[in-house]
């Protein structure tokens, strides 16, 4: 943290120095290490099997705040007798088609729910989850049928042997502290240590929360990491409580904005799933398989109507569907790696890319590049001219020959953007906050922002359109943004005021519970609904700390509602009463009738505590006044997933795809739900081979930006790390003869790079398995181009394009290679090195 | 003069980022200072120059054994990898060095040109346009903090943003620093917090922490910038009896006069001697 968000990570230092205790849990000791009490190595990819072990020491410690996971959680509730755990199938849980390496989740649903519970869930929705499997031809998310039970059959006591509590209790068994120094390589002290802190300081009066990025994200079993983190937290009572959470520190500069307003290809704005061809023919057919009836999700048909409405305005009527049938379909998968796979065919003919550098910032660069070349045209827009936009006349496949500048035909149309402080508009930080951002000065020369270029490209479309009826949903679109100054700069205030929502008097709304369904309301992004209340840019709001109480609700906006916390019904007890003073946050006034607190209650304010659901009701007069999970269907936190994951409704240690090891855990060794692709451009490293028997993992440094692009050109920051080099241990050096400030060459199945060697006490070798596991570490900021004052072979070249069955994340975090001492070898004998390894 | 300001770098909450280093040379337009690959941990700077105003030292203390001289059984400092003996490392120090603006700044007195002059805020400041580029200042600091600029000539180091602090704004490196290990205000008020700071860090079983520049009767009447570290100074490359090079000056020049009388006397001595043997 750090490394990759020093600013965010003054709160860790104050922490501390108020007497947090903190450990750090990383492959290698980095910066943030240097300033916590406990560093704990662990090998990369084994993370299930750490977290798992800490839930199994909770359950058989009986360590749970019982109180909260029997009101709070799904521990009660007693799962369909078809389903079978990885205990009973040996690493596969029930609904495994090796055909087609995918899982019917039916049989994990709940007890009397049957097929149902398949239908999409809102919280899996909420992370792409369910969509994502849809999209990947897991049809039955959507189409098996509507909403689950909000209230399914539960155990109180906890003994039903089908219970989740029981189930649990059952599949953790085996993460013991032992599998955690045989898989991890971190020794049952230390484990010991982190157990004892995490529990002794959860409960009533105290509580813990896990930070983490793309250490836990980028693997076949990304998803299932964040689950372990999950479990484990509703066990302790940390969801939804001050202090508390799991905390995804995700990219700079609004990666979290670019999944609310999506950047992504299975969802719309505010998480409504993209509507399927063939499958979603009506508003009512999309509806019906959109996520529950019950919970706040039960109220979708107004965020879709509102947003519809937004889009198409006076155009969409009740009685044309409100212009459903002009959104666009999805067909199949056309994710980031599914796509480049397109290009090589030849199917996928034009790419925009905007802000991204996929050549150098994706895995297998050379798949990429593969792809660009095979484009008709190509749309690069970005500060610089990133390699992205020049591998046509100097990427590494000239060197080597596979490619030919005259033999390339891709179009390259290269668009100079405006930066952060030449435009406005607001940041989606981490934590759901909006902030706005005033312009500084004007873009030099034709650099231009995207929302201008979006905005005047899609002018000149609609310009060339004819009366066809193919043409209707563009012409209907509502696309009158007020432009200002003599560059026709759009009205980035206009926009967020669209996503925020109008009513039928043409108001801004001031939250999404004024959403209606029959077209008088409209609103962009229904989770946004609010950021311009009365008629104020409230993201641009910044009321000193000092002025307001601790939680600074006055400090930007954040989404839903200006909730701070989510779920903070869960930081009273079910009566309503703050779980403990010191952990106060929200909680029932009795006397007035309504939730109160330091932050906007997650709760409709005056559901009394003891609100029973009347029978058949939908949304969220459907959940009770102790459900505080308001977004899923039964209110509960899910320790359980009965639905909404491609590969399982517990998490289960799978090594990776590439791993050096079997799995010790079970017969399966990697995630058997994973995505590979089979394409001479998508090798991968046989799992235990010799040929590559050392880990390899990637991550960033704080003085370098993602691929390189915005810090390679900068002289200020080149200088503070001008070459790419490995880290490794000085056992390491000492077995393949590398010398600290040297050269080394990484060797993968993708291809061959060189670095410069750093050789470190802050790399340790592991015992795993009875075997001393040596872990590389490479930095991936470095290219051959891009402006860069300082340039460096790609890392991301090397590593295999294998996916997470959830969200199609890439397995960058953990990987093998060999490691040679001295400079790679360049032109043809690069490819001869490659060929060598693969002929063993 | 007003009151005497100074930075109090607090290495125990260093991050090691770099923005110090980054924010000064945005601010007072510093060039960069080469690329070159240094493979001593994360540094790429090396060190205090002409062209690097603020530099973090990166040190990786290996793993010491208890029984070791030197190991750390009575530290809670931060623990390093587990392992065996030998393996991984115990903390990795990180520190922001910057010009110290000495109380008896001995590059103040040998400058020639008047280029260098104490400001109002106590500080030592190099003014661009005065300075001839002679270079004696550059050996004169006990520190090894001024330097000459290769291509230009003259010398150059920390203003601790004397234009800043004219108008009202603390120093670039202590605005951008996000855990306020570099600190800025007047020198007193940073003394005491940074006695109360040591104390508190001692009593939590650090004993290896200390202050260094901090005493106003150290060799050079206490430093204006003044840290605190977690190791020896030697560790983190700073000197650790600093001595202004200028303080023997007036016995050296009496040393001199009295040698140069002497030596007038013995030639004196000797033509009166030849007279004689005429």
């Amino acid at each position: 943290m750090a490394e990759c968000h020093p600013v965010g990570f003054q709160w860790v230092v104050e922490a501390r120095e108020r007497g947090a205790k903190v450990f750090h849990i990383d492959p290698r000791f980095t910066r943030t290490s240097a300033l916590v009490d406990r560093h704990l190595p662990i090998r990369a990819g084994s993370d299930i099997v750490l977290l798992g072990a800490l839930i199994n020491h909770v359950l058989t410690d009986g360590l749970d705040f019982r109180e909260y996971v029997l009101a709070y959680t799904n521990a009660s509730t007693i799962v369909s007798e078809h389903f079978r755990d990885t205990e009973d199938l040996d690493g596969l849980f029930s609904g495994f088609d090796p055909e087609t390496a995918r899982y019917d989740p039916s049989s994990w649903s709940y007890e009397g729910a049957g097929q149902e519970a398949a239908a999409g869930v809102r919280a899996e929705q909420l992370e792409g989850g369910a969509r994502h499997a849809e999209a990947a031809g897991a049809e039955q998310y959507g189409s098996g049928g509507a909403a689950m039970s909000a209230r399914p059959p539960t155990d109180p006591t906890l003994r039903h042997p089908r219970c989740v509590y029981q189930i649990l209790k059952r599949h953790f068994a085996r993460y013991t502290p032992e599998t955690v120094e045989e898989v991890c390589g971190i020794s049952r002290e230390a484990f010991a240590e982190l157990a004892e802190a995490i529990t002794a300081n959860s409960g009533r009066e105290r509580t813990t929360a896990w930070a983490y990025a793309v250490g836990w994200t980028q693997h076949t079993v990304g998803a299932q990491y964040i689950r372990t983190a999950s479990i484990l937290q509703l066990l302790l009572g940390n969801i939804g409580r001050p202090g508390g959470g799991i905390l995804a520190l995700r990219g700079h500069a609004s990666i979290q904005g670019s999944t609310d307003i999506p950047t992504l290809f299975n969802i719309l704005p505010g998480y409504l799933p993209m509507p399927h061809a063939h499958l979603h023919e009506t508003l009512d057919d999309y509806l019906a398989h959109a996520g529950p009836d019950t919970g706040f999700w039960g109220r979708k048909r107004s965020y879709m109507v509102s947003l519809l409405k937004a889009w198409w305005g006076e155009s969409a009527t009740e009685d044309n569907d409100f212009c459903f049938g002009h959104l666009p379909r999805l067909t199949g998968d056309h994710s980031h790696y599914t796509t480049v796979m397109e290009q090589i065919a030849g199917t996928v003919k034009g790419y925009f890319v905007m802000g991204e550098n996929p050549a150098v910032g994706s895995s297998g660069g050379r798949a990429q590049r593969f792809g660009l070349a095979n484009l008709d045209w190509l749309v690069v827009r970005d500060l610089t001219l990133v390699e992205t936009a020049t591998f046509w006349k100097d990427g590494p496949e000239l060197a080597t020959g596979e490619m030919r500048t005259e033999d390339i035909a891709t179009e390259v149309f290269f668009l100079p953007a405006a930066s952060h402080v030449e435009k406005e508009g607001t940041f989606t930080n981490t934590q759901r906050l909006l902030q706005w951002r005033h312009k500084a000065l004007d873009p030099p020369g034709d650099c231009r922002s995207d929302l201008s270029f979006s905005y005047h490209l899609g002018k000149r479309i609609r310009q060339r359109l004819s009366g066809d009826e193919i043409d209707r949903p563009l012409r209907e679109l509502t696309w009158d943004y007020p432009e200002e100054g003599e560059r026709a700069e759009p009205s980035a205030e206009a926009v967020l005021r669209e996503i925020n929502g109008v009513g039928p008097d043409g108001r801004a709304l001031s939250a999404y519970t004024e959403l209606q369904p029959d077209g008088s309301t409209r609103c962009g992004c229904w989770i946004y609904c609010g950021v311009y209340a009365g008629e104020v840019n409230q993201a641009a709001r910044r009321t000193p700390g000092r002025e307001q109480n601790w939680v600074a609700p006055e400090w930007g906006w954040a989404w839903p509602a200006n909730r701070r916390t989510l779920y903070n019904r869960a930081s009273a007890d079910p009566e309503g009463r703050p779980w403990s003073e010191r952990k106060a946050y929200v909680w029932w006034d009795a006397g007035r009738g309504e939730w109160t607190g330091y932050d906007v209650p997650d709760f409709e304010p005056r559901k009394p505590p003891d609100y029973l659901p009347p029978d058949g009701a939908l949304a969220e007069e459907a959940l009770a006044g102790t459900d505080p999970f308001i977004m899923q269907a039964d209110g509960k936190g899910w320790l359980f997933a009965p639905a909404g994951l491609a590969d399982g409704p517990l998490p289960a240690h799978y090594e990776p795809h590439e791993s050096p090891l079997p799995n010790a855990l079970y017969g399966r060794r990697a995630n058997p739900a994973r995505r590979t692709y089979h394409s001479p451009h998508t090798p991968y490293n046989p799992p235990e081979s010799p040929r590559f028997p050392y880990v390899l993992t990637t991550y960033r440094l704080t003085e370098h930006h993602t691929a390189g692009g915005m810090s390679r050109p900068l002289a200020y920051l080149a200088e503070l790390q001008p070459e790419l080099f490995c880290e490794v241990s000085p056992q390491l050096a000492a077995e393949v003869g590398l010398e600290n400030g040297g050269w080394a060459t990484i060797v993968t199945s993708r291809t061959v790079i060189e670095a410069r060697v750093l050789v470190t006490g802050r790399v340790t070798p592991l015992r795993v398995q009875g075997r001393t596991i040596h872990q590389v570490g490479l930095p991936y900021h470095w290219a051959w181009g891009g402006g860069g004052l300082v340039t460096g072979d790609v890392v991301n070249d090397l590593l295999p394009v294998v996916l997470d069955p959830n969200v199609y994340i890439q397995e960058g975090k953990a990987a093998t290679c060999d490691l040679r001492p001295g400079r790679r070898p360049a032109g043809r004998a690069l490819l001869d090195l490659i060929r060598e390894y693969h002929d063993g | 003069m007003a009151e005497r300001m100074g930075f109090f770098t607090d290495t125990s909450v260093c991050i090691g980022c770099k923005a110090c280093e980054v924010a000064c040379k945005e601010w007072n337009d510093v060039p960069d200072d080469g690329f070159v690959f240094r493979a001593t941990s994360y540094d790429n700077t090396g060190g205090l120059g002409a062209d690097t105003w603020r530099h973090v030292a990166f040190i990786e203390q290996p793993r010491r054994g208890p029984e070791e001289p030197g190991g750390r059984e009575g530290s809670k400092g931060p623990p390093g990898p587990e392992g065996a003996e030998g393996q991984g490392v115990e903390g990795w120090l990180m520190s922001s060095d910057v010009c110290k603006h000495c109380t008896h700044a001995a590059c103040l007195d040998v400058c020639p040109t008047g280029a260098l002059f104490r400001t109002e805020f106590g500080t030592v400041v190099v003014q661009e346009d005065v300075c001839n580029g002679c270079g004696y200042c550059v050996p004169a600091c006990p520190y090894g903090v001024i330097d000459r600029r290769e291509r230009d000539g003259r010398a150059f180091k920390c203003t601790m943003c004397y234009d800043r602090q004219l108008g009202g704004l603390e120093p670039a490196c202590a605005k951008a620093c996000p855990t306020d290990s570099i600190q800025f205000g007047p020198l007193e008020e940073l003394r005491a917090r940074a006695q109360e700071r040591v104390e508190r860090l001692r009593g939590e079983g650090r004993p290896q922490a200390r202050l260094y520049g901090a005493d106003p009767d150290d060799g050079v009447g206490g430093d204006g910038a003044f840290f605190l570290l977690l190791d020896e100074p030697e560790v983190y490359g700073l000197p650790p009896d600093p001595v202004v090079t200028t303080r023997d000056l007036p016995a050296m020049w009496r040393w001199a006069a009295g040698a140069a009388l002497c030596l007038v006397g013995a030639t004196a001595l000797s033509f009166l001697g030849r007279g004689g043997n005429r």
